[in-house]
C-alpha cells in the first residue's frame, strides 16, 4: 500500500512537467494550421491585392473634328486613302485644345502618347462604317495609353508614375481634374481576346478557349472513365491483366503533367498530325490525365452501392449487363459525377501541357471552334505573368481570380451535388 | 543517296503546316454526325422490323430478346465499323499523301536537312491552301502541290464513300438478322463489356504512348550526345548554334546541374510541407473539436485546388522579391528568382497532401492501440509520439515519396519563379533550374524538330518519367504494405 | 452531483419513481424498478463509491440510474447480455468514455473519496492509478520490453535503467510471462500468440503499479488454454489489487469473482455474492439469464 502512494507521488510530481511538453505539441500543431491558413490569406490578398485595378479601365472623352484636311483624307472609302490616312492628328488636336502650349514636336510625340495605341484605329474604323461623318465633330470615348492608365490608377504610389514624364503626369492631373480621364468597369476585359496593349487585352478569348477545351475533356473523358471504373469494378476477371490494367491507373495519376505534354506532342502532333494550339488536341491531352482521377472516383462510387441491390436484380433474373445499366450506374452516378467535376476543376487549371502543345501562342481572335487556334485562362494568364508591363500583371491578377471562381463554383456544385443527391447506405 | 535522304525527309515529317490539317480534322467531324444519323435510322428500322416479325408470332414475348436489343445491335454494328475506318483514315491521312507528294518530286529538289525538309513542304502546302504566289516557287513545287490538293480531294471523297458505305452494310447486316431466335441482347452485352474493356485499356494505352514518345527521342539523342555526358556532365547549356562552325556550336547537355536544382528546390519544398502537413494533419485528428474540422479541412483542401500557375505568379512576383529584398536588409546577396522562393511556394502547394495522407495513415492505426496508451495514463502527446507516430510511420514514409514525386515533376511554380541558368549550387538563395524548366523551355517557341536541343527536351522528360514512376511504385508499395498490416 | 446527496441515497429513496414497463422478452414478473437494485450493492470499505451514475450517449441513456460500491481488493464481474451497458460502465471508471465526443456521464463516481469526474481531476493521474486491460490484446508494435516499460517510463517510475528492468522482470513475473519472454525481450511483440499477448497487456497495466484494473472481456479473443492461464493470473493478482471484470461467460465470472453484477439494458439488476448469483438470484431476470433463457 505504501508502495502504491509513492508510486501515485510520482506520478503527481511528473504531471507538471508533461503537461507543459502537452501544450507546447498542441502548439506545434495550431502553429502548423496557422502557417498553412496564414498563407492561404496572403495568397488571396496579394491577388485580389494587384488585381483588382485589372476590372477598372482608364478612359478619355475628347471632342473629335473629323477634319479631313488635317487627316489628309478625302474620301473615306477609297482603300489607299485609309492605309495612309493619320487618325492620330484629330486626337491630338482635341488634346491640344485643353493644352494650346504643346506645339513642339517633343510635346506633341508626348501629347500622343497619353491616348492607347489603338485609339487611332478606333476613328478609322468609324469613318470607314459611317463616310458621312467625315468633317463632323464627335464626342468619343478612347482608351487611355498603359501607362496613363497605370499612373491613374495607382495616383497614390509614385512607384507606377516613372514612365510618364513630368509634363505627361501634369497634364493627367488636369484631364483627371476637369473629368475628361476617368475610370469605369473594364468592360473591354470582358469582351477581347489578348491584345500586346494591356489595356486592349481581354479574357473573354481564353474563357472560350477554356470552355471549348473542357467540353473536349468532358465528353472523351468522363463516358471513358465511368466505362473503365464499371468493367474493372463488375466484370474484369481475377487476373494479371486486370492487375496491370489497375497498376497502370494508380501510377498514371501520379504521373507529373507536364509527361503528359511530351505525349501530346510527340504522338498526337508529332504521329497522327494534328493541328497545334486548337482545343481538341489540348483536350484531348487533359482528358488522358484527367482519366486516371475520374476512373478512381467512379470506382469508389460503384463500390458504395450495396451487394444488395445487384442480387435483388439479378434475382428477378437481369443479366449482368442489365443489372449495371439499370441499377448501379444510375445509383454510383452522383458519386461518379462529383469526382468529374473535381477532376475536371483540376485540368481546368492545368497549365505545362498546354504549354508544349502550343496553347501558349499569342492570339488575338476569340476561338470559334474547336479547330481553331486557341489558348486556355491558366497559360493566358502565365503569359501575362510573364510579361514586364504592370498593365499586364493587373490582368493576371484580374484573370487568377476569374479562374479561381470558376474552381471554386465547379467544387461548389460538386459539393451541393454530393450533399444533394448522393445517398447513404 | 534518294532514299537515304528520302527516309531522313519522313522523319521530319511531323512539323507539319496545320491550316491543310485543320481542313482534314472538320471534314472528320462532319462525318460523325452523319454516322450518327445512319445509325438512328438503323436502330428505327431494326426496332420496327423486330415488333413485325414479332406479331405473327403472337408477340414480342416470343422473341429470344426484347426489341430494343436487336434495334441497338443494328445500331452498334453500324457505327462501330464506320467509326473505326474513319479513325484510321484520318490518322494515317496526312503522312500517306505527303509520302505520295514528296516521291513525286524530282530528286534534286529532295531536302538536304531537316530545315529544309520542313520548309519545302510548308511552302507545298501554302501553295496548295493558296497563300503563297506559285510564281515564287519552282515548278515542281506547284506541281507538287496541285498533287496534294488532287490527292486531298480524292481521299476526302473516299473516305466519306466508305464510311457512309460500311455504315449501310453494318446496318443492313444487323436488320437481316432481326430473327426471333437470335438472342441480340447476348450480342449487345458483349459488344458493351468489350467497349468497357477498351476503355479500361485506355490507361495501358496512355502509358504505352507516354513510354514510346519518350524512348524514340531519346533514343535519337543518345544517338548525338553520348549517354554518359548526359548523366554525369556538370554543365547544362542547350544553346546549340544556329551555324555549324559558330563558337560554341556543341551545346553542353550535363544533367547533373539540372538534377541537383530540382533536389534543391524539392528538399525546401518538403521542408515545409513535410512538418506542416504533418503537424496539422495530427492536430486536426487529435484535438480540434468537430466544428473546427469542419471548417479547416475545407480551407486546407483550398489550398490543393488552388492552381499551380496561380502558385507561380504568387511565388515570381510576390515571394521572390520579397526574400530578395529581406536578404538585401541582412546584408545577403540573393537572386531575385532564387530557389528558396519558388521552394517555399511549393511547399505551401504540398502542405494539404500532405496532411490529407498522414490523416489517413493516421486514421488507419487502430483505435485500440490509442485506448491501451491513454489507459496506462500517457498524456494524448506522449500516445501521439510513442505509439501512433511509430506506428505510423512507414505510411508517413510512403507520403512523404508521394509528395516528393509530386515536388519533383512540379512545373509551374519553377518554370514562373526558378531561372533558367544551370548553376550547380546549394545555396538557397541562387537562382537554380529544374529539369521541367529546361523541358519546356526547349520545347517552347521556335524549335527544330530534329536538333539535339529539342531531342533533350524529350531525354530530360525520360529521366523524370522514370524517378517520378520509381517513387511511385515504392511509395505505393510501402502504404499497401502499411495498410495490410491493421487490416 | 452533489455528493454528499448521493451516498445518503439508498435503494428505497427511488421507489418512487414509475416503474418501468417491462419489455417483450423479459420473462414475466421480472420487472424492474430504476434506481433499484436487489442484493448487496454497498461494501464497507468501498474502493469506488458509484451513486446515481447515468450515461449518455447524445440523447439516448446507456446507463440508467445505477449505484454501486466496489471494495478494497475484491474482484467483481460485470455480467448481462450484449449491449446491457456494462463495458460502458467499466469504461467511466478511469474516464475512458471522454474521448467519445457524444458521451456524457451524470451522477457521483468516487476513487477513494475524490470525485472521479471533478473537472479539476486529472486523468492521467486517475489512469496511473486504474489500468485497463481491453478486450482485443493491443501490444503497440514495439519490441516486448519496450511495451512494459512504457508506462513506467512516461510517468518517470524509473530513475535508472537497472529500476526499470527490475520493473519491467517483476511485471513480467506477475503476469506468467516471464520464462517464456526472457531470452527474446527485444522481439516485436506483436509477434507474440494471442493469449502472450494478452498477458502482455496485463504486464504492461501492472509496470504502472495501478490500485485497480479494469479488464474488459479480456479473454474474448483467446482459446481456452490461454484463457485458463489469464483466469489464474486474476487470481493471484486479487490479493493485491482490486479488479473490475466484464465478462461474457457466466463459467468465468464465477471462476474468478468474489462478487457478481448482473446489468440488464443500462440497469444495474443484482449485485450479491457469486455463489449466491449462481446458486440462488433473488431476481428473476438474473435466474433467467443465468439459467440461459436469454442472452
Amino acid at each position: 500500500m505504501t508502495n502504491q502512494r509513492t508510486q501515485a507521488e510520482i506520478v503527481r510530481q511528473s504531471l507538471k512537467r508533461r503537461y507543459r511538453k502537452e501544450r507546447r505539441f498542441r502548439l506545434y500543431g495550431m502553429t502548423a494550421i496557422a502557417v498553412a491558413l496564414l498563407s492561404l490569406v496572403v495568397l488571396f490578398t496579394d491577388i485580389i491585392g494587384k488585381g483588382y485595378t485589372g476590372f477598372i479601365k482608364t478612359t478619355m472623352t475628347l471632342e473629335v473634328v473629323l477634319d479631313g484636311e488635317q487627316m489628309y483624307l478625302e474620301d473615306p472609302t477609297d482603300k489607299d486613302q485609309i492605309s495612309m490616312a493619320d487618325f492620330q492628328a484629330p486626337i491630338i488636336a482635341a488634346l491640344q485644345r485643353y493644352f494650346p502650349e504643346a506645339q513642339s514636336r517633343k510635346d506633341v510625340r508626348e501629347l500622343s502618347r497619353l491616348s492607347g495605341n489603338y485609339a487611332s484605329n478606333q476613328i478609322r474604323d468609324l469613318l470607314q462604317a459611317q463616310p458621312e461623318l467625315l468633317g463632323s465633330t464627335q464626342t468619343l470615348e478612347f482608351l487611355v495609353h498603359d501607362t496613363v492608365s497605370v499612373y491613374v490608377k495607382h495616383a497614390d504610389n509614385p512607384a507606377y508614375s516613372i514612365r510618364l514624364s513630368e509634363q505627361q503626369q501634369r497634364w493627367v492631373d488636369e484631364l483627371v481634374e476637369q473629368g475628361v480621364v476617368t475610370t469605369s468597369f473594364n468592360d473591354v476585359f470582358f469582351s477581347r481576346g489578348d491584345s500586346r496593349e494591356p489595356s486592349n487585352a481581354g479574357i473573354l478569348g481564353a474563357i472560350v478557349g477554356s470552355l471549348l477545351t473542357m467540353l473536349v475533356t468532358l465528353v472523351i473523358a468522363f463516358p471513358t472513365g465511368v466505362a473503365a471504373a464499371v468493367y474493372l469494378e463488375e466484370f474484369a476477371p481475377q487476373n494479371k491483366l486486370t492487375d496491370f490494367i489497375e497498376v497502370n491507373i494508380n501510377n498514371l495519376a501520379a504521373v507529373p503533367s507536364i509527361i503528359f505534354g511530351l505525349l501530346g506532342l510527340a504522338v498526337f502532333i508529332g504521329v497522327f498530325g494534328m493541328p497545334r494550339s486548337v482545343p481538341v488536341l489540348g483536350g484531348l491531352v487533359l482528358a488522358l490525365m484527367t482519366l486516371p482521377t475520374i476512373i478512381i472516383s467512379s470506382r469508389a462510387a460503384i463500390k458504395s452501392v450495396p451487394p444488395s441491390i445487384r442480387e435483388a436484380a439479378e434475382g428477378i433474373g437481369a443479366s449482368k449487363m442489365q443489372v449495371v445499366l439499370h441499377h448501379v450506374i444510375p445509383l454510383a452516378m452522383p458519386g461518379m459525377m462529383t469526382g468529374s467535376i473535381i477532376g475536371m476543376a483540376q485540368a481546368l487549371g492545368e497549365t505545362a501541357p498546354l504549354l508544349l502543345i502550343g496553347m501558349v501562342a499569342f492570339i488575338v481572335e476569340v476561338p470559334e471552334g474547336f479547330f481553331s487556334s486557341a489558348t486556355v485562362l491558366p497559360v493566358q494568364i502565365y503569359q501575362w505573368a510573364s510579361s514586364a508591363e504592370q498593365g499586364f500583371v493587373e490582368l493576371a491578377s484580374a484573370g487568377i481570380m476569374i479562374l479561381l471562381a470558376f474552381m471554386i463554383s465547379m467544387n461548389g456544385l460538386a459539393i451541393w451535388l454530393r450533399k444533394r443527391l448522393e445517398r447513404r447506405w | 543517296m534518294r532514299t537515304e535522304r528520302f527516309a531522313f525527309f519522313l522523319l521530319c515529317l511531323p512539323d507539319v503546316n496545320y491550316s491543310s490539317n485543320t481542313e482534314n480534322s472538320m471534314q472528320t467531324a462532319n462525318l460523325l454526325p452523319l454516322i450518327l444519323v445512319i445509325a438512328v435510322i438503323a436502330y428505327g428500322l431494326a426496332y420496327m422490323r423486330s415488333r413485325t416479325v414479332a406479331g405473327p408470332l403472337g408477340g414480342i414475348r416470343n422473341l429470344k430478346a426484347l426489341p430494343f436489343y436487336y434495334a441497338a445491335r443494328a445500331a452498334l454494328w453500324c457505327a462501330i465499323p464506320a467509326l473505326i475506318v474513319l479513325t484510321a483514315w484520318a490518322v494515317f491521312e496526312g503522312k500517306v499523301i505527303q509520302n505520295l507528294v514528296v516521291s513525286s518530286l524530282p530528286a534534286e529538289l529532295l531536302p538536304k536537312s531537316a530545315g529544309e525538309a520542313s520548309l519545302l513542304m510548308s511552302q507545298i502546302n501554302n501553295v496548295a491552301a493558296g497563300k503563297l504566289n506559285p510564281a515564287f516557287v519552282p515548278a515542281e513545287v506547284v506541281g507538287a502541290a496541285d498533287k496534294l490538293g488532287a490527292l486531298k480531294a480524292q481521299s476526302s471523297q473516299f473516305k466519306t464513300v466508305l464510311v457512309v458505305l460500311i455504315a449501310v452494310l453494318g446496318a443492313a447486316f444487323a436488320w437481316s438478322r432481326v430473327q426471333p431466335q437470335i438472342n441480340a441482347r447476348e450480342n449487345v452485352e458483349c459488344t458493351l463489356r468489350w467497349i468497357f474493356f477498351a476503355c479500361a485499356a485506355m490507361a495501358v494505352l496512355t502509358t504505352v504512348g507516354i513510354v514510346f514518345s519518350v524512348i524514340f527521342e531519346t533514343v535519337r539523342f543518345f544517338g548525338k550526345v553520348p549517354i554518359s555526358e548526359f548523366l554525369f556532365g556538370t554543365s547544362w547549356s542547350p544553346q546549340t548554334a544556329l551555324r555549324a562552325d559558330q563558337v560554341g556550336s556543341d551545346g553542353a547537355f550535363g544533367i547533373i546541374p539540372l538534377f541537383t536544382g530540382t533536389l534543391l528546390i524539392s528538399a525546401i519544398a518538403l521542408l515545409v510541407a513535410v512538418p506542416t502537413g504533418l503537424l496539422s494533419a495530427v492536430y486536426l485528428s487529435e484535438y480540434a473539436s468537430k466544428s473546427a474540422r469542419s471548417v479547416i479541412k475545407p480551407l486546407l483542401e483550398m489550398l490543393a485546388g488552388v492552381p499551380t500557375v496561380v502558385y507561380g505568379f504568387f511565388a515570381a512576383l510576390t515571394v521572390a522579391p520579397f526574400i530578395r529584398d529581406l536578404a538585401e536588409m541582412v546584408g545577403l546577396e540573393a537572386s531575385s528568382q532564387s530557389a528558396l522562393a519558388a521552394g517555399l511556394v511549393m511547399g505551401i502547394m504540398i502542405i494539404p497532401f500532405v496532411s490529407s495522407l498522414s490523416d489517413d495513415v493516421i486514421n488507419a492505426v487502430p483505435r485500440t492501440l490509442r485506448d491501451g496508451s491513454l489507459a496506462l495514463g500517457a498524456t494524448q502527446s506522449e500516445t501521439m509520439k510513442n505509439v501512433i507516430f511509430p506506428a505510423a510511420l512507414p505510411g508517413i514514409m510512403g507520403g512523404i515519396l508521394l509528395a516528393a514525386s509530386r515536388a519533383i515533376g512540379e512545373t509551374m511554380i519553377v518554370v514562373m519563379a526558378a531561372g533558367l541558368a544551370a548553376n550547380l549550387t546549394a545555396n538557397p538563395l541562387e537562382s537554380v533550374t529544374t529539369v521541367t524548366v529546361q523541358i519546356v523551355t526547349l520545347l517552347t517557341g521556335d524549335q527544330e524538330f530534329d536538333s539535339a536541343k529539342t531531342l533533350a527536351a524529350f531525354a530530360l522528360g525520360m529521366m523524370l518519367f522514370i524517378l517520378t514512376l520509381a517513387l511511385n511504385v515504392i511509395a505505393l508499395k510501402v502504404v499497401r504494405k502499411y495498410r495490410e498490416q491493421y487490416d | 452531483m452533489n455528493s454528499m446527496n448521493a451516498t445518503a441515497i439508498r435503494t428505497e429513496n427511488m421507489s418512487e419513481k414509475v416503474a418501468k414497463p417491462v419489455i417483450n422478452e423479459q420473462p414475466e414478473n421480472a420487472v424492474i424498478t430504476e434506481g433499484t437494485t436487489v442484493g448487496q450493492p454497498f461494501a464497507d470499505d468501498p474502493k469506488f463509491k458509484l451513486r446515481n451514475v447515468e450515461v449518455f450517449y447524445g440523447e439516448s441513456p446507456a446507463i440508467k440510474n445505477i449505484s454501486l460500491d466496489i471494495g478494497r481488493n475484491e474482484v467483481i464481474a460485470f455480467i448481462g447480455p450484449s449491449g446491457c451497458g456494462k463495458s460502458t460502465f467499466l469504461r467511466c471508471l478511469n474516464r475512458m468514455n471522454d474521448s467519445i465526443d457524444i458521451c456524457r456521464v451524470k451522477g457521483s463516481l468516487m476513487l477513494d473519496d475524490q470525485d472521479l469526474y471533478d473537472p479539476k481531476r486529472d486523468v492521467v493521474e486517475l489512469r496511473a492509478r486504474v489500468g485497463m486491460v481491453f478486450q482485443k490484446p493491443n501490444p503497440f508494435p514495439k519490441s516486448i520490453y519496450d511495451n512494459v516499460a512504457y508506462g513506467p517510463r512516461i510517468h518517470g517510475l524509473a530513475n535508472r535503467k537497472s529500476d526499470l528492468d527490475d520493473i519491467v522482470e517483476n511485471s513480467l513475473r506477475k503476469a506468467g510471462l516471464w520464462n517464456e519472454v526472457k531470452d527474446r525481450l527485444d522481439a516485436t511483440a506483436t509477434g507474440m500468440s494471442g493469449g502472450q499477448q494478452q498477458r502482455l497487456c496485463i504486464a504492461r497495466a501492472i509496470a504502472v503499479s495501478p490500485e485497480v484494473i479494469l479488464m474488459d472481456e479480456p479473454c474474448s479473443a483467446l482459446d481456452p488454454i490461454a484463457t485458463a492461464k489469464v483466469e489464474e493470473l486474476i487470481a493471484e493478482m486479487s490479493e493485491s489489487y482490486t479488479i473490475v471484470i466484464v465478462t461474457h461467460s457466466m463459467q468465468q465470472a464465477a471462476r474468478v469473482s468474489d462478487r457478481t453484477a448482473y446489468f440488464h439494458l443500462g440497469h444495474l439488476v443484482e449485485v450479491n455474492d457469486t455463489d449466491k448469483v449462481f446458486t440462488a438470484p433473488d431476481h428473476k431476470l438474473t435466474e433467467s439469464y443465468i439459467t440461459g433463457r436469454f442472452g
